[in-house]
């Protein structure tokens, strides 16, 4: 092995706190990178692929009913490449293990075959046979999280008669990646199940013989949406069309989209940020680093080694530690990312579906960080070689410390010499100071940012479970009624309140642009209700008119004052126009809100509710309970606390993974560029503090010069940093603003204290290695040697 | 005038007896120190001769409490300093020893006259850091920094600093060794004023045998031993030396 090579391996092992910690460093900017990077194009390719496979329809649309025969007319609209038009219904699900029956869907299958769109995925069984009675397939994630296996029967309630259904097969479908009822938006695989029966056993149940009440389209190439959707539109209406709609507002993928756009914005913003503050950190440290081998890299143009033999050699240097710290990085990575992969096939239910480690992925993590370290290693390196070599085997000349503005105030009277040595390296080298500054506070930031999703899922949850949303029971009636049922509610064993809402399904439309949607009505002395926005203020309903969410408003294009149009999709479908009162920047949906009074009264309707807000005896709620599966015209009951449960257990618990992970990383570089600059300030102030001990300095009072000036520098990072993480965290939340909600950029106190916590624990750690170097220090030969 | 004659004077500062230090380096021992005795008698001016290697460094550093002999003992007046910890020779060299070395060693963040009082603070009965740079005629020069001062000046920052405290003993390793000769002059000129004005015991050590020209005590070390000890009658000023 040449000599140069030997001492490079020297240099690596003598150095190797550094080395490991810089390549700590490395490892956990490319691990966050392949990470959450990783995680993202493998949900976004297994959802494409699986999309692409089972046939998923770009266009959906629900009907009174059509006879067969309107599938023809479909057909022929232009851009349309494919129809399948088909029986679906709701369902109740009254299955013994849970204490509310579950809600879902039926969904005919034709009698032979298979359904020409949104294709079923058989995991176990098979296709019911044609003419069966009962027989039905179920979907995997309500058959899994019951343990239902082929052979099984069911309780389902069809059409108002319960009839006991018999598993013959498991399926996953696109239209259920992510399986929760229309409304919800967190996926309920407990209480929301599906059933595909053959046609013609089912068409009866529904009086639906040769008729269909759901159609699916698949679009040509190149066709406009919008075009055949109001082509649709035209054809379903005299059937009792309620309007098609795309796939982004299609139940499940509209959540599985706006899942992916908050990963992209996790997945590719935060991973760019950490590489790119590994990056920097590195540049910053291995330029340092190479600027103490100054003597070295004199030796070596003095003994004939030429520039780029000396570039070369800095740069073996930095892609020993590189290297090293990507692979770590890209292994430590994948594992995670698999890991976090796995996690989400919790919830979206994908088949097949893996994490995919993509070379190309892999390639710009390791370039950029080696980039960034060869370029700030080869520029001291060259820097110092470009010297005359007896020039550089000098010490370097002592740094200018002139008066500043410090001086002539006279502030230095009122510190001791010690004092001022740290206030006055700080003032004098404000370029070294600031650089360290910035990275402890880069560091700081990512820790801030890590932490800022499950912050703002910590607020949603509050928000709107404990402040907006009052009741414990939430009851859906099949139809809308009187508040007569609303009152005999309150009269079931446990009730101790009962209260009334209306919400009508309607279809927004203004300028040309529409959104199916929904309006509350709340009633005039509503306790248990309220809306609240996302800066925790109560936005009060309106005396008139309707009160938008924020973002529907700016979908639609309406501000405060403007007429709407409002077409009711249910009953008698009236269209009415609204007026636009105010609007509320709610967290939640995109919805209108109006008193119950003034929505009858728009609509021309007698006082019904569509559904009843309980407050409950906890301890009477086993009573209760049974006593309300017992209504009839009762489509669902659900207890706020299940859906904070299953919110809490599913995404919750998936923001905390991955927080956990981001502060782990964050955590390692800000420990990473803590320590090495500690150990750099070390290195360049070995001397002075040296020639302090010879003086009769304590081993303490030396230590509080150095790490005096490591404190200064970790205190003013800190509010820096979290200032940096407060506005990348703004900058990636805007990245991504999912219609179904938006999050609050509220980081909490106890973030911030986290934050500052971990940098002066590092801080502290850091201090108390180079301590340890500290008391070792040998006094002669630093006092010998010139460097 | 036994004071004007510490040559005479049987107080002994520091005295050494049997010092031994060897090293190991790698496989080989290297011996720096073989059997030295000598004594640094109070307010005498101690010049230690000797080629480089030959051991004169290892022994004022033994001397100033900065290392440790292998065996033979160290006493600052009746205080057997063989035995102290690195606590203890701290404190000894905080309270009693000056040191000036070659690379002047200041603090480049400090000016001249704070870098004095650094030391002034820590000490128990310090000089006025003022009163110090006047001594080594730098008064005027107090609030420029290091790289504001030519060499010789730097170095008499140092000396400064070494005595302001008012070091029972300073010792000085190769105070010259970085100057030209007419600051090498300067330099020893204060030296020598220092020694007289405040009767503080001087060693210095040079390999530039004319310097012991100016001393009370002449040592000289050839490989790790004592080779001569000459007590001289007459002293030649500091400015009268050449080389």
């Amino acid at each position: 092995m040449d000599v140069i090579n030997r001492k490079l391996l020297r240099d690596l092992s003598q150095m190797r706190g550094q080395v490991i910690t810089i390549g700590l460093v490395v490892a956990a900017g490319v691990a966050a990178y392949v990470t959450l990077q990783g995680t993202w194009t493998s949900l976004e390719s297994s959802k494409t692929a699986y999309y692409e496979r089972q046939r998923f329809a770009d266009v959906f649309a629900r009907l009174k009913r059509a006879p067969r025969s309107v599938v023809s007319d479909l057909e022929s609209i232009d851009g349309v490449a494919e129809v399948d038009a088909r029986i679906a219904d709701a369902v109740m699900v009254p299955i013994k293990t849970l204490r509310e029956p579950a809600s879902g869907l039926i969904v005919s299958l034709p009698d032979y075959g298979s359904p020409r769109l949104n294709q079923l995925h058989l995991v176990a069984g098979s296709m019911p046979e044609p003419g069966r009675p009962d027989d039905a397939l179920v979907l995997e994630s309500f058959a899994r999280a019951h343990s239902l296996e082929v052979g099984d029967t069911v309780p389902v309630v069809i059409n108002g008669t319960i009839r006991s259904v018999r598993i013959t097969g498991i399926a996953m479908s696109p239209e259920h990646v992510f399986p929760a009822p229309t409304t919800g938006i967190f996926s309920d695989e407990k209480r929301f199940a599906v059933f595909w029966m053959r046609e013609s056993v089912m068409a009866p149940a529904f009086d639906m013989t040769n008729a269909f009440n759901d159609v699916s389209v698949r679009l040509q190439p190149g066709a406009s949406l919008d075009a055949v959707m109001a082509a649709m539109d035209r054809v379903l209406d005299p059937y009792g069309g309620v309007g098609a709609f795309g796939r982004k507002d299609q139940a499940s993928n509209s959540i599985v989209e706006g899942e992916l756009t908050q990963l992209k914005a996790m997945g590719t913003v935060a991973p760019m940020i950490f590489l790119g503050v590994a990056a920097f950190l590195l540049n910053v440290v291995l330029s340092r680093l190479v600027l103490l081998q100054r003597a070295q890299i004199a030796t070596l143009k003095a003994v004939g080694y030429g520039k780029s033999a000396i570039g070369l050699h800095y740069v073996k240097l930095v892609c020993l530690i590189a290297l090293s710290g990507s692979a770590l990085g890209i292994a430590g990575g994948a594992y995670l990312g698999s890991a976090m992969t796995e996690m989400y096939t919790q919830y979206f239910r994908f088949p097949l579906l893996a994490f995919e480690l993509d070379p190309r992925l892999v390639s710009v993590a390791v370039s950029v960080s080696l980039l960034a370290g060869i370029v700030g290693a080869v520029a001291s390196a060259t820097r110092i070689a470009n010297l005359p070599p007896a020039e550089a085997m000098r010490p370097a000349a002592p740094p200018t410390y002139g008066s500043s503005l410090l001086d002539k105030l006279g502030a230095y009277r009122f510190i001791a010499p010690a004092a001022r040595m740290v206030v006055r390296e700080i003032e004098r080298q404000p370029l070294r100071t600031g650089l360290s500054v910035i990275g402890i506070a880069f560091a700081v930031s990512i820790m801030v940012l890590a932490r800022v999703s499950s912050d703002a899922m910590a607020m949603l949850l509050d928000m709107q479970f404990q402040q907006a949303w009052k009741e414990d029971v939430m009851v859906s009636f099949l139809d809308p009624l009187s508040d007569g049922a609303v009152r005999e509610l309150e009269h079931l064993p446990g009730v101790l309140y009962a209260e009334g809402m209306r919400m009508v399904p309607v279809r927004f439309v203004h300028d040309g642009r529409k959104r199916e949607s929904a309006i509350l009505g709340y009633p005039e002395d509503g306790q248990l209700r309220r809306v609240i926005d996302v800066e925790r203020r109560e936005v009060p309903i309106p005396e008139s008119g309707v009160m938008l969410t924020a973002k529907l408003a700016e979908i639609l294009g309406v501000s405060v004052g403007d007429e709407l149009r409002v077409e009711m999709l249910e009953g008698d479908r009236k269209t009415v126009s609204l007026r636009v009162s105010s609007l509320a920047a709610e967290p939640f949906g995109l919805q209108g809100h109006m008193r119950m009074s003034e929505l009858h009264r728009a609509f021309g309707e007698e006082a019904t509710a569509s559904m009843a807000l309980l407050r409950i005896d906890p301890r009477e709620y086993t009573r209760t309970e049974p006593k309300l599966k017992e209504l009839p015209k009762i489509g669902g009951v659900l207890r706020k606390q299940t859906i904070i449960d299953q919110f809490k257990a599913q995404s919750a618990d998936m923001m905390l993974v991955f927080s956990l992970i981001l502060t782990l990383f964050a955590a390692t570089i800000a420990v990473g560029v803590v320590y090495n600059n500690a150990r750099v300030a070390l290195s360049m102030r070995s001397r002075d503090l040296a020639s302090l001990r010879v003086l009769g300095f304590r081993r303490g009072e030396i230590s509080a010069v150095l790490l005096g000036e490591l404190a200064v520098q970790v205190l003013l990072a800190i509010p820096i940093g979290i200032a940096i993480g407060a506005w990348m965290s703004k900058a990636m939340m805007n990245m991504s603003d999912p219609e179904q909600y938006r999050l609050p950029v509220m980081l909490s106190t106890e973030t911030y204290a986290y934050a500052a916590g971990v940098t002066m624990a590092a801080g502290l750690v850091s201090a108390l290695l180079v301590r340890r170097k500290l008391d070792k220090l040998d006094l002669i030969g630093v006092l010998k040697t010139r460097e | 005038m036994t004071a004007a004659d510490p040559a005479q004077s049987e107080e002994v500062v520091l005295s050494a007896r049997e010092l031994v230090k060897t090293y190991q380096m790698g496989e080989v021992k290297v011996h720096a120190l073989r059997g030295v005795d000598m004594n640094l008698r109070s307010g005498e001016f101690l010049v230690l001769l000797g080629a480089s290697g030959s051991g004169k460094s290892t022994l004022l550093n033994i001397l100033g409490g900065l290392d440790t002999a292998t065996s033979g003992t160290v006493v600052y007046r009746g205080q057997d300093l063989t035995k102290a910890d690195d606590e203890e020779l701290t404190e000894f060299r905080r309270a009693h020893v000056g040191f000036v070395f070659q690379f002047y060693n200041l603090i480049p963040s400090l000016t001249a006259e704070e870098n004095v009082r650094l030391v002034a603070d820590i000490a128990d009965n310090p000089m006025s850091p003022v009163d110090a740079l006047e001594l080594v005629g730098l008064g005027p020069r107090k609030d420029h920094f290091p790289s504001q001062l030519s060499g010789g000046e730097q170095q008499r920052v140092a000396i400064a600093r070494a005595v302001c405290k008012q070091p029972d003993v300073l010792l000085c390793d190769e105070p010259t060794g970085a100057l030209d000769f007419r600051t090498g002059i300067l330099v020893l000129e204060t030296l020598e004023r220092v020694n007289r004005e405040l009767g503080t015991t001087t060693a210095v050590i040079t390999h530039n045998v004319p310097i012991a020209q100016m001393a009370n005590t002449v040592v000289e070390l050839v490989d790790g031993q004592v080779s001569k000890v000459e007590h001289r009658e007459t002293k030649l000023p500091a400015s009268g030396l050449r080389w």
